[in-house]
């Protein structure tokens, strides 16, 4: 039953896709690693961190795929479920600093001794584990949005409104971590971190383990929201996301249906956080700013919904150009983004990879394409009596009688 | 096989398949329905026809759990009250739903439009890891003959004409295997070729199922040959054969006279 589901989940282009990010996971340390600083094959430790980012931020957008391409779920606070698997490995992080912080207290983060707290408040408590921060990175944005589901879709909050109110969380959020009090080093949020699982963390090959790290986590993320999407519950989600009423006349719970999905993408978006902060070195509140959410979807939109690979795609296409725009014309990238949603919505709908596959689908398929012209023709056929009518016309007066 | 219940006579759940008894439901002080009690019985095909705004959607709304009665009995089955339970429970009793437009799942194939609406498992994780078994797969080559679609199996719901659109919910309708089917306006916008196929496909069901029909269109509703009920206002006018009702005046009056 299980593998049944797994090899639904493999189909040609989920293979060439895991093949090209497993020579990707190879080639980019090795570049990185065995060749010398001067060679022109040489990928700079820079650019293995700025690859490492694009790669949590494709993973974050196949979440955000999963629920807004499959299910029409649009959630515009998904970098709420990012920035808590962020914090979760940010304390673990900072729980690894011991004695090195600045105040050398080997339990209280520098932030907390700067605030004059003198114990560890109860939920930093197994977060100097690995394996626990490593349960916490799933299950606090998985929790979260298991109870923000389970008010919002039994609720029947839908569309716009459910934009909305995501949009509201991740707001709450972010003043809640702006906050001193919470805990999570307010303002500056956590940084400074030393190493991870024993590895100094700036050394380049914890760098080339990390982007190791993430291109897996991708390969699995995708994988399973492949699993998903191709077995009967992604037909389920379809439905739901094109007539939610037909859905549920038919006996589908659809909150649940809702209420799954969203929690498996906060998870994955949860992972892609903790493994981007590591790299990045730092989590603060910024991280919950709605414009991040709302980024996130302009990425899907761009590389195309409810393609999975199109997620992808288009979170490391607008992420390389944002880092080279910045570079150039830094004061214009906003206009450039809103611009670029604007076209795509425009001139894209389906975005890049969707209007590929209709291209390429169009050029094999002129035949059927024009005989669908026909179909209104061709109806009209098919209303033709068939054999069996006559058969049901005389029993059905008497029926009435 | 019909069991002809004059309206006057107390109505006992027990006997009927579908029981409802003095449903008034108001929005904004506008009652949709006002008192309004019918029964059908087990194995009846039943037309309801009545002037827009008679209440004749909103009836269908509070049979399928979709909307609440402010007051009033809905039995299904003579002992379950479906105005404790939500759509998808109700769904799961047996009880089909054909929308007036047309609402297939557009961008699947007429196979996985039907696949998903085949009794079975509705929880997600069973879902989640099943598929559909030869008995399954048979059953929707039957659906699929008898709702002459099976020439269109692979194509998506969306390239299909408004007709085939119709008979493909009812065929989803078919695949739930429930005991009522309770049909919206089935030949709204249909040629009269298609609405004189309808109406054969709606007899053929007729032969094992319990169906209520809701209809404006009278020579569709003759072509049926059912016994029918007259809703207006929100509360039954008249109940009988249709010669029966077309001879009532308050019905000519308000309905068929316009």
């Amino acid at each position: 039953m299980i593998t049944a589901f797994l090899l639904r989940g493999l189909d040609r282009r989920a293979l060439v896709f895991l093949a090209v990010l497993a020579a990707v996971a190879v080639v980019v340390p090795l570049l990185n690693l065995a060749t010398p600083a001067g060679s022109g094959l040489h990928i700079p430790s820079y650019a293995v961190t700025l690859l490492g980012k694009y790669l949590c931020y494709a993973l974050l957008a196949l979440s955000v795929d999963l629920i807004w391409g499959f299910c029409g779920i649009l959630s515009l606070g998904h970098g709420a479920f990012f920035a808590l698997g962020g914090y979760a490995m940010g304390m673990y992080l900072m729980r690894q600093i011991g004695t090195r912080g600045v105040y050398g207290n080997p339990v209280l983060p520098d932030f907390m001794v700067f605030l004059n707290w003198k114990t560890l408040p109860w939920y930093w408590h197994g977060f100097d584990q690995f394996w626990f921060a490593a349960v916490m990175v799933l299950l606090v944005p998985g929790l979260l949005a298991f109870v923000f589901g389970w008010f919002a879709f039994r609720s029947r909050v839908t569309g716009v409104y459910l934009s909305i109110i995501t949009q509201a969380m991740t707001f709450a959020l972010l003043l809640a971590f702006f906050r001193n009090d919470m805990g999570f080093g307010g303002n500056n949020g956590l940084t400074d971190f030393k190493d991870i699982l024993g590895f100094p963390i700036q050394d380049e090959g914890t760098r080339a383990g990390l982007f190791v790290a993430t291109a897996v986590a991708l390969g699995l993320g995708y994988l399973i929201a492949s699993c998903v999407v191709r077995s009967k519950l992604g037909r389920v989600l379809v439905a739901v996301r094109d007539a939610e009423s037909r859905t549920r006349f038919l006996g589908y719970r659809v909150e649940m249906y809702k209420l799954f999905v969203f929690t498996l993408s906060a998870c994955m978006a949860g992972v892609a956080g903790a493994l981007y902060v590591p790299q990045i070195g730092i989590i603060n509140p910024s991280e919950f700013a709605p414009a991040n959410s709302i980024e996130v979807v302009i990425w899907v939109a761009v590389g195309g919904r409810g393609t999975l690979i199109g997620a992808i795609i288009g979170a490391i296409l607008v992420n390389f150009g944002k880092t080279w725009f910045t570079g150039v014309l830094p004061e214009l990238w906003l206009f450039a983004l809103g611009g670029l949603f604007v076209a795509v919505t425009l001139l894209l709908p389906k975005g890049i990879v969707g209007t590929a596959t209709a291209l390429w689908r169009g050029r094999r398929w002129r035949g059927p394409a024009a005989t669908g012209e026909g179909t209104l023709a061709e109806s009209g056929g098919d209303a033709e009596p068939p054999a069996a009518a006559p058969a049901a016309g005389p029993a059905a007066p008497e029926r009435a009688s | 096989m019909t069991l002809q219940v004059p309206a006057a006579v107390p109505l006992k759940a027990g006997d009927t398949l579908l029981y409802l008894d003095g449903v008034s439901v108001s929005f904004d002080g506008f009652k949709a329905l006002n008192g309004l009690s019918f029964t059908v019985a087990e194995g009846e095909m039943r037309a309801i026809i009545g002037p827009n705004g008679a209440g004749k959607t909103t009836m269908m709304d509070v049979i399928t759990g979709k909307t609440r009665p402010d007051v009033g009995e809905v039995y299904f089955g003579g002992t379950t009250d479906l105005t404790k339970l939500d759509e998808a429970a109700i769904a799961s009793l047996g009880i089909g739903r054909k929308f007036q437009k047309p609402t297939v799942f557009e961008s699947h194939t007429v196979w996985d439009n039907l696949d998903l609406a085949l009794s079975g498992p509705r929880r997600v994780f069973p879902i989640l890891f099943g598929r559909t078994d030869a008995e399954g797969r048979r059953r929707i080559e039957e659906i699929l003959e008898t709702i002459r679609l099976t020439h269109r199996r692979d194509a998506l719901a969306a390239g299909l004409s408004h007709g085939q659109k119709q008979w493909l919910e009812i065929g989803m309708l078919l695949a739930q295997d429930p005991r009522l089917l309770l049909v919206d306006e089935p030949v709204a916008g249909m040629t009269d070729a298609e609405t004189e196929e309808t109406a054969r496909l709606l007899r053929e069901i007729a032969c094992d199922h319990s169906v209520v029909v809701v209809e404006h269109d009278m020579t569709f509703v003759r072509d049926l040959g059912v016994h029918v009920t007259v809703l207006h206002e929100g509360s039954v006018l008249a109940e009988g054969s249709l010669d029966h009702v077309s001879a009532d005046e308050r019905v000519v009056e308000v309905y068929l006279g316009r």
